[in-house]
């Protein structure tokens, strides 16, 4: 188990042969738990496109003789999942937004402004951290039950509309950030507002990207709450959708895939596209999946 | 009315109204947030906890003060002590497991070895994934006929298995799920971590002759000590709270070996509808979650980033 040591390939004095096989087996061994990481999705692929022949058969078949696009089709017209995909769409980018805009205001008086109560305030909010989310459904659904709003959009947005967490994070964030730049804007009689927008948003980009990234999939990934509230298929989001569709088509493997697949790629996709926000905004923004 | 003027440090002091001031505008920014999170996370609390103390469908009007009756019944129920074994199973057996894995990844993605952005991107791509949609690949993956899993074992030479529909291998079957699904995370903190060892330290080691084992016992896992206490303690409280694969894969079965306190509280309140009952749930498992935050807050703060 040499290859485990961290600094040893480091090793200027390694005879080049003793580097070669120490690096073919670390990347062998890391291409293997590659597979083992990309496997499932290979295999959901697979199954969604092959002929059904193909699919129930053993050994199991990853690479389709033939690619069929109807079960995607199918999948997609059997169910409303174009609406389930509009519910998600509104309910996560809605979330997002306006997690940012609550989240940055308080953040930054938090961070800059000085009023009574400050402290107290913030450990206030800091204390709902603690409270599992878990604790909260039933309350939750009961409020939104007295508000009129189950199987509706506002059911489905406005309690993510707020983080705490969110807050924390930007806080922190906000009093890294130098303070120079936002005195000298007070003092040609610059509005906070205008400071808040124009000085520490923008220098905090990193930071805001990450948390929205986040947010967006903790919201498009969400299946509990939309399972509580959105009571009829009208107000469905894909996750909700795509169990639906599972239980109700419980041995059609083939379009159950599809419409696996067709769910998890636009994710993935954005995965792909910008997964340095993603790995790097982990370190960055202190964590929480 | 939100561009309240606070030009105050050239106006002086004479010029300043009480809208002016930074404390105004400090309650107007966190007006917003506050009346929400009020709203929808402070509140709540209370109510949950004045729901655990009555016996109520949640719809009639029928609403009955039983004091700790909830609670009293919780402790005597053999489902509830079932559901806390079996969180404590799911929990205990998952999360070291996948720490395990993903420092081991870690370390190999830790040698300066090229591709590094390609591996970290296919590691993580569980974690980001929807937790129905893998649940729902698993199902097929679990399926003993058809499936994958089974033909794994066969290229090992093991007998196949009946994964999710036998009460002995469900759980492992999560369990293994989940280490899948949620590694990556774990690996990209380990990594963060070994990054912040000083590469000085290993020379220093290697001058005294220390082999890789010694190198990684001595120096790599105390160093590791706060960032491992930290995913421990964070995977403790997600793992505790685990709902969406059990719904999807196992429905709490075969006979409860699957039922989570989660999905034990689910099927309390909008199977069942014992309010009551299901708030009790509730706060045992905040409770749980509770200890597990306070030893993260009175560890942690030493020294982990």
């Amino acid at each position: 188990m040499t290859t485990t040591s961290i600094a040893a390939s480091r090793s200027a004095r390694s005879l080049p042969i003793k580097r070669i096989i120490r690096g073919a087996v670390t990347h062998g061994l890391l291409i293997f738990g590659s597979i083992f990481m990309l496997i499932p999705f290979a295999w959901m692929l697979a199954a969604s496109v092959e002929p059904e022949n193909e699919i129930f058969t053993y050994p199991p078949n990853f690479i389709p003789g033939q690619i069929l696009l109807q079960h995607w089709v199918q999948a997609w017209s059997l169910v409303p999942f174009a609406r389930f995909f509009l519910n998600s769409g509104i309910m996560s980018v809605t979330i997002t937004i306006g997690q940012f805009i609550t989240a940055t205001f308080a953040a930054y008086a938090f961070a800059r402004l000085r009023f009574p109560g400050r402290d107290r305030l913030f450990i206030g909010f800091l204390a709902t951290l603690m409270v599992p989310g878990q604790v909260l459904l039933i309350p939750q659904f009961m409020i939104i039950r007295t508000f009129g709003w189950l199987n509706t959009y506002e059911a489905l947005i406005v309690p993510g509309l707020a983080s705490a967490y969110a807050v924390f994070l930007l806080r922190q964030f906000f009093l890294n950030l130098p303070a120079e730049l936002e005195d000298a804007a007070r003092i040609d009689g610059c509005s906070r507002l205008r400071i808040l927008w124009q000085i520490v948003v923008p220098l905090s980009m990193p930071a805001i990207i990450t948390l929205g990234i986040f947010t967006f999939l903790g919201s498009w990934n969400a299946f509990l709450w939309p399972l509580i509230v959105a009571t009829g298929q009208d107000m469905f989001t894909v996750q909700l959708g795509l169990q639906m569709y599972r239980s109700a088509y419980s041995n059609q493997w083939p379009y159950i895939m599809a419409a696996a697949s067709f769910i998890t790629l636009p994710v993935l996709i954005l995965f792909f596209l910008g997964q340095k926000h993603f790995t790097q905004g982990i370190a960055l923004t202190g964590l929480k999946g | 009315m939100a561009t309240t003027r606070t030009a105050d440090m050239l106006a002086g002091p004479h010029r300043r109204n009480w809208w002016q001031g930074d404390s105004f505008t400090a309650y107007l920014f966190i007006l917003p947030s506050g009346l929400l999170i009020a709203l929808f996370l402070a509140f709540p609390v209370i109510y949950s906890l004045w729901l655990s103390l009555v016996s109520w469908d949640g719809m009639s009007s029928r609403i009955r003060f039983v004091g700790l009756g909830n609670y009293d019944l919780l402790i005597h129920s053999s489902e509830f002590w079932n559901s806390v074994l079996v969180t404590a199973y799911y929990t205990f057996a998952a999360v070291p497991l996948r720490m395990a894995v993903a420092l081991a990844f870690a370390i190999f993605l830790n040698q300066k070895i090229r591709g590094l952005g390609i591996y970290r991107t296919i590691y993580f791509t569980p974690v980001v994934t929807s937790g129905i949609a893998v649940s729902i690949i698993f199902v097929w993956i679990y399926d003993p006929t058809w499936g994958i899993a089974n033909w794994v074992l066969s290229l090992v030479h093991i007998p196949p298995l009946e994964w999710l529909s036998s009460p002995t291998e469900a759980m492992p079957a999560l369990i293994l799920m989940s280490i899948w699904k949620n590694m990556g995370f774990d690996m990209i903190i380990y990594l963060a971590g070994l990054q912040g060892i000083p590469e000085t330290y290993y020379e220093a080691a290697r001058v005294d002759g220390a082999g890789p084992w010694a190198m990684f016992r001595r120096i790599t896992w105390p160093l590791l000590a706060p960032t491992t206490f930290f995913i421990l303690v964070t995977g403790i409280i997600g793992a505790s709270q685990v709902f969406d694969q059990v719904f999807v894969m196992t429905n709490g079965g075969p006979l409860r070996t699957t039922e989570v306190l989660v999905f034990l509280l689910y099927n309390s309140a909008f199977k069942f509808f014992e309010m009551g009952y299901a708030s009790a749930i509730a706060w045992a498992i905040f409770l749980i979650v509770l200890t597990f935050t306070i030893l993260q807050w009175k560890f942690l703060p030493q020294d982990v980033t």
